[in-house]
């Protein structure tokens, strides 16, 4: 997949019609569609680096970026994406405005759907606040994470950067480790990654592993050193500070001895492993620095390069379902 | 206030739960009370001035006694008022209802449980019985006036939602009321394991990232509320038994002669937690919804007797409290117009007899708390309900008669319809 950079016209050739009138979970998704929506959002990588970085395939489209929680590379990531695309792009923080005199998230969703937006793009501490909202109004939502539930770009984004590197997701073994139990980027990995046919392993303490989670279709792994055992792909998860202080892991000099990632862990993987991490890192925490910082084997710096590509191709492809209605 | 005229219904499919009967007969309501019962289908020599209701084979049986319905006055009307949930009530064949305490103010007092009596006759539709608080404010310290309440009408004592956490206080809760006859209630909930939580812990509450308690939380405050029943000698009602690991260890301790009276939702009966779906808040109850291997477990425990009593719940939650996030939504669904139906549901899939379903929610909870109502005997109050057994259903929210439209029922087929309920003799709906 990594072919000379496709120009516009190919690039405008790859976009089809979205399935569904969101996207809000990698289940909205079949595997031929991820497919389909990976090998546009590679042929928005070769765009974007280009000088000339800005088409039109969203002229006259608005996007609107609601963050109830901060983040600040999902944000910008989508703002990139739309800004690349030709929308015109507004980004609210409802923490620092009316939401916190009281106002619901579905007032807040109304009142922003009334001014006509094409595409919503939503993150909220809340599992399912992106669902209730895509009930409510008339665009298009996009999840930019609920909760613990999912971040569905965050996966395709992951999925992206390991065909990049690997050529294939088809049987690559993949270690997802940390914080599993809070965490909706390793949810909807999983979901994402064993569709596309990865052998998945969870890692981590067992007070950060959800009930059940085997039945998700993985393997579940208490040691990080057998858990990463001959894998071709490791991606830690962020353990939130809040966390450690004793309430789900003793402390945090702990946490890194048994299940930070290190170079001497990392030799149980398979030689060619790669690293993933979605940030941003607890340097020292969960993973050290040594290794994040290798450029030979972290794909940390292609994640967020991906990320950009991953949502033009999601926002090309939604407002091509809108240009068809 | 004049007694009401006389009605004999004929030809009535009727139930009689202290009995067993389920056969033909005939009713005779008179000044208020069920004057005559008979096997036949009607009674021989009528006056003709008396009403004659014709049942054409439909259920007649006791209305039905819901010991735990929670309005929202005093303090919070806008979700549900007395004459709301009465309303509600007589539209669903409930002639009894017992007032959760959690108002606003509490009724941790004898003056707030006459305020509900005197609005209650005023409305003058189906019976309200105050359930008085066990502690003072439901803070689980000081024991609240529990002689003082009960003597001012209420017919037992809980914290509602609230576990009485401190075990102390609960020892002494009940072996003091247990000394003046008065019912304790108790909700079994580990407060710390189950803090925060909006579902059962498993693989679907993983799945959707929500914040989840296992059942062990049930187990283990029912485990010390057995105790606890146990080293005092109290009765002790078990608020809303959820699943298939408490009721072990309630059947065990029933064995042993722990005086224990059980009680599970209509809700826990009739939805498992994938009814949740994609975050549906109007099946955000408290327990949460189990996994359907407890729900068929609790059916289970109705139908041998183990669970004694089955009750609404009914929790009135306006939408803004409801059309939030999952984990942000209140618990709680409406469900007095929809317990018969419901109930009735079970019987047509085949779970249990006629006659032990309603018992649950007719003679055994009227027995707990001391009742003459819900039994078919001479002399006893005349609350009925008729009832086409068959009338298929789809219930709308909106077209419900509480304040609230928060029913996990809500674009679900049932099968059952009330065509009369009766107080005291007194028609107080007519379908």
């Amino acid at each position: 997949m990594t072919s000379p950079a496709p120009g516009l016209d190919e690039v405008r050739a790859r976009i089809f019609p979205f399935p569904r009138r969101h996207l809000l979970s990698v289940n909205d998704l079949d595997p031929v569609q991820v497919k389909d929506l990976l090998d546009l959002a590679d042929g928005f990588v070769g765009l974007n680096r280009q000088t000339a970085k800005k088409v039109d395939l969203l002229k006259g489209r608005t996007l609107i970026n609601l963050f109830f929680e901060a983040s600040t590379r999902t944000q910008s990531s989508f703002e990139l994406a739309g800004k690349r695309l030709g929308a015109d792009v507004v980004n609210m923080s409802p923490r620092t405005s009316s939401i916190s005199k009281g106002e619901t998230l579905i007032d807040t969703a109304v009142t922003l759907n009334a001014m006509q937006p094409d595409i919503l793009v939503v993150r909220h501490a809340s599992s399912g606040a992106a669902s209730l909202l895509s009930q409510k109004v008339s665009c298009s939502v996009v999840n930019a994470g609920d909760g613990q539930h999912e971040h569905p770009s965050q996966g395709l984004l992951d999925a992206l950067s390991m065909r990049r590197a690997f050529g294939h997701i088809d049987g690559l073994k993949v270690a997802i480790c940390g914080d599993v139990l809070h965490s909706r980027v390793a949810r909807s990995n999983v979901g994402l990654l064993t569709m596309l046919g990865a052998e998945v392993r969870v890692v981590g303490p067992p007070t950060l592993m959800p009930a059940d989670v085997a039945r998700w279709g993985v393997s579940v792994h208490h040691d990080l050193r057998q858990g990463i055992e001959g894998v071709d792909v490791v991606m830690m998860l962020r353990l939130q500070l809040e966390r450690m202080q004793g309430a789900l892991v003793p402390s945090m000099r702990e946490y890194f001895r048994l299940w930070g990632l290190d170079r001497e862990k990392l030799a149980k993987a398979s030689p060619g492993v790669r690293v993933m991490h979605p940030g941003p890192m607890n340097r020292g925490v969960e993973i050290d620095s040594d290794v994040a910082d290798d450029l030979a084997v972290s794909l940390i710096q292609d994640q967020v390069e991906m990320g950009v590509a991953v949502r033009m191709a999601i926002l090309a492809s939604l407002a091509a379902r809108l240009d068809n209605r | 206030m004049t007694a009401p005229a006389p009605i004999a219904f004929i030809n009535a499919r009727l139930v009689d739960p202290q009995t067993g009967y389920d056969g033909p007969g005939a009713l005779l309501v008179e000044n208020g009370v069920i004057a005559a019962v008979t096997h036949e289908v009607g009674f021989a020599d009528l006056s003709p001035e008396i009403r004659v209701v014709d049942c054409n084979g439909h259920l007649l049986c006791p209305g039905l006694v819901d010991l735990r319905v929670k309005t929202g006055e005093p303090g919070n009307e806008p979700k549900e008022t007395l004459k709301s949930a009465a309303r509600a009530a007589a539209a669903g064949g409930v002639t009894s209802i017992v007032v959760q305490p959690d108002t606003d103010p509490v009724i941790d007092d004898p003056s707030v449980a006459d305020f509900i009596l005197r609005r209650a006759r005023d409305i003058e539709l189906v019976h309200v019985y105050p359930a008085g608080a066990a502690t003072k404010g439901l803070k689980g310290q000081g024991m609240a006036e529990i002689g003082l309440m009960h003597d001012a009408g209420c017919v037992y004592v809980t914290d509602a939602d609230k576990p009485i956490v401190d075990s102390k206080v609960f020892r002494r809760v009940l072996s003091y009321a247990n000394a003046l006859g008065v019912l304790v209630a108790h909700r079994p909930a580990d407060p710390w394991l189950s803090d925060g939580s909006a579902a059962t812990e498993g693989e679907f509450a993983g799945r959707m990232g929500l914040p989840a308690a296992p059942v062990a939380a049930e187990t283990i405050m029912l485990e010390r509320d057995i105790a606890l029943a146990e080293l005092t000698g109290a009765r002790l009602l078990v608020d809303q038994i959820s699943a298939a690991q408490p009721l072990e260890r309630l059947a065990a301790a029933k064995a042993r002669g722990v005086k224990l009276i059980a009680t599970a939702s209509i809700n826990h009966l009739s939805f498992n937690e994938l009814d949740i779906g994609d975050y549906r808040t109007f099946c955000k109850l408290t327990p949460p919804l189990r996994p359907e291997s407890d729900r068929l477990a609790l059916i289970e425990a109705v139908a041998s007797g183990l669970v004694d009593v089955i009750v609404s719940a009914h929790a009135p939650a306006p939408a803004e409290d409801k059309r939030l996030p999952y984990d942000e939504a209140a618990p709680g669904a409406v469900g007095l117009e929809t317990l018969l139906p419901a109930l009735l549901t079970l019987y047509h899939e085949g779970h249990a007899p006629l006659a032990t379903l309603i018992r649950a929610v007719t003679l055994s909870p009227a027995d707990a708390i001391g009742l003459a109502a819900g039994r078919l005997t001479p002399g006893a109050p005349a609350d009925l309900v008729l009832c086409d057994l068959e009338a298929p259903r789809l219930i709308d929210a909106a077209e419900l008669i509480s304040k609230s439209k928060n029913s996990a029922f809500d674009g679900r087929r049932l099968q059952g319809r009330v065509l009369m309920t009766l107080v005291d003799g007194r028609v107080v709906f007519e379908g």
